[in-house]
């Protein structure tokens, strides 16, 4: 409990996460029907990875079906839009497979057939190297489905020769530093590797205190805890929708290791990045 | 579940496991953090789990440029293994409805590993207390049966308070007596599995407010000092007071980044 300045006297908000005694009330008061719901509700968020050619689901994890010696994933529309333009545009990509999720954020139909426009989490690989996946991850990957997530891509068997390279973009006021947020060259970008991982990286690593949440956080612990040799590349931004200077904030990262070879063309990517900006702009607002 | 860094899996049997509950103010997750910043405990595992919210960052106890770039997951083991100590550190919160799988799980690998004992460090909200506890000292001790007959007397020396029962209900006239933690986060759920696991287990919380809660948990370290002597008063200098307890360097910009000057 707090007490404002005006001297009322409200319930505050507990660091340490949810009320452990509202959780354990619920379940004291959880009916048989209460249950089923809740059943249903996680059967709903269930992830499963598709095959949209066939229409059939994946009854293995994604890497335990192909070799893979690369990993690179996306995840958020700046990334989305970075590999799009830099690395798929130079090569010819088949998809393999695509994550159907349903979450509050990320409202997916309950069919086996996704339109292209609920394809949110779509894998390929590259038809003349199969063994270098690339995985474009634009919806929102809840708490509670990031292990479902792991588990359906990475499998039980975790593959110590394959190097993974994950891509996304925080909103600036998310990075903490002494100074103020406003006098940073936004976007920068911060890197994190794990213990295995003997890249050299083309930035800056993530100085403490920050820390890295979501699916981006998920797929750098699995890799942390397995020895599998990865890095997060991480870009600051202060604009959270799809942004030219964002998507090429990332350039940096095409002289990785893990990219280098896979981008080439980088002017008709320019051109394919001025394209998606285009089509994704909003075509009309309030006042129009 | 428990991976180590490297193989062999190290020998926990007969050590002290040190846990904090993910507990109102993180106090005893702020205390784990001095306790392994201090004793300069080594990493040599995770704890995979599916029950809490994934976050990685560099190295929080980093003390040199070399060591700053180890990464680090929301669950992890240190050791000292001179004083038999192992330190659980829970860097996040539990995903809704996962908090109990996980206490089932940290017991079976407790048993498992052979640990002698364990010491839960946990918070209660200080605005739930009753007038005799507002009188008191704000430290509360709860011991398991199994763990009651090893330390009961050296504790009943220290004039520690034991938690006290309150109503299960509250506010209903003849509702029964139970321990209640309030904010306590998986502390209570612990202390009932381990009392019917027969676990050693020990609870030692503080009474405290959301906030800065930096002074609470060098508290409840000095507290949890009085009965273990994990850190002996520096020698150099008997007339000091204070603990050398080694606040990490990832304590910095607890409260945000710095302000824009513009704003004065």
């Amino acid at each position: 409990m707090a007490a404002t300045f005006f001297g009322e006297v409200v319930k505050t908000r507990c660091r340490a996460g949810t009320e452990d005694d509202d959780e354990e009330e619920e379940a004291r008061r959880e009916t048989p029907e209460d249950q089923e719901v809740r059943r249903q509700l996680g059967r709903k968020r269930e992830v499963r990875l598709l095959r949209r050619q066939t229409k059939t689901y994946w009854e293995c994890a994604l890497l335990e079906k192909y070799p893979c010696s690369k990993f690179i994933i996306a995840i958020g529309n700046n990334a989305v839009a970075f590999l799009s333009s830099f690395v798929m545009n130079s090569g010819v990509w088949e998809e393999v497979g695509c994550a159907k999720l349903w979450n509050e954020w990320c409202r997916t139909t309950d069919t086996v057939s996704l339109s292209p426009a609920e394809a949110y989490c779509v894998f390929y690989h590259l038809k003349s190297n199969p063994s270098v996946f690339l995985c474009q991850c634009s919806c929102y990957v809840a708490e509670d489905q990031q292990f479902q997530w792991l588990e359906k891509v990475f499998g039980s068997c975790p593959k110590k020769n394959m190097q993974v390279t994950v891509l996304t973009s925080r909103h600036i006021t998310d990075y903490k530093t002494s100074e103020s947020t406003c006098s940073l060259p936004a976007p920068f970008l911060r890197a994190l590797k794990t213990q295995n991982c003997k890249e050299p990286v083309c930035c800056p690593l993530l100085e403490q205190p920050n820390i890295v949440h979501d699916l981006p956080a998920a797929v750098l612990s699995y890799c942390q805890v397995w020895r599998v040799p990865a890095v997060l590349y991480l870009c600051y931004t202060d604009v959270m929708k799809l942004d030219p200077v964002t998507v090429e904030a990332f350039k940096p990262v095409l002289s990785s290791r893990s990219l280098k070879g896979l981008a080439k063309n980088i002017p008709p990517s320019t051109e394919m990045l001025r394209k998606l900006m285009t089509t994704n702009e909003v075509q009309s607002n309030i006042y129009t | 579940m428990f991976v180590p860094c490297a193989e062999p899996a190290p020998d926990l049997a007969g050590f002290t496991l040190l846990m904090p509950s993910v507990s109102v103010g993180n106090v005893g997750q702020l205390s784990i953090d001095l306790i392994i910043s201090t004793l300069n405990m080594f990493k040599v595992g995770y704890f995979y789990t599916d029950c809490l919210v994934p976050v990685v960052g560099n190295n929080p106890y980093a003390t040199t440029e070399e060591n700053s770039t180890e990464l680090s997951t929301n669950a992890e083991v240190y050791v000292l293994p001179s004083k038999k100590l192992v330190a659980l550190q829970l860097r996040s919160i539990f995903i809704k409805y996962k908090s109990k799988p996980f206490c089932e799980k940290l017991l079976s690998w407790v048993r498992s590993s052979n640990c002698a004992r364990v010491v839960v460090l946990s918070s209660s909200h200080s605005y739930h207390r009753n007038d005799a506890q507002l009188r008191s000292t704000p430290f509360r001790y709860l011991l398991t049966p199994a763990m009651q007959k090893s330390v009961q007397n050296k504790i009943k020396k220290l004039n520690w308070e034991e938690m006290e029962k309150s109503q299960c209900v509250p506010g209903i006239e003849d509702s029964e007596f139970c321990v209640r933690i309030p904010g306590g986060g998986i502390t209570k759920t612990l202390y009932d599995e381990s009392c019917s696991r027969e676990i050693p287990m020990a609870i030692l919380l503080k009474f405290v407010s959301e906030g800065d809660n930096i002074p609470d948990a060098l508290d409840l370290v000095q507290y949890l000092n009085e009965w273990l002597q994990i850190v002996k008063p520096c020698i150099d200098d008997p007339t000091a007071s204070v603990l050398p307890w080694k606040i990490p360097s990832s304590w910095r910009l607890l409260f945000g980044s710095g302000l824009p000057p513009a704003l004065f």
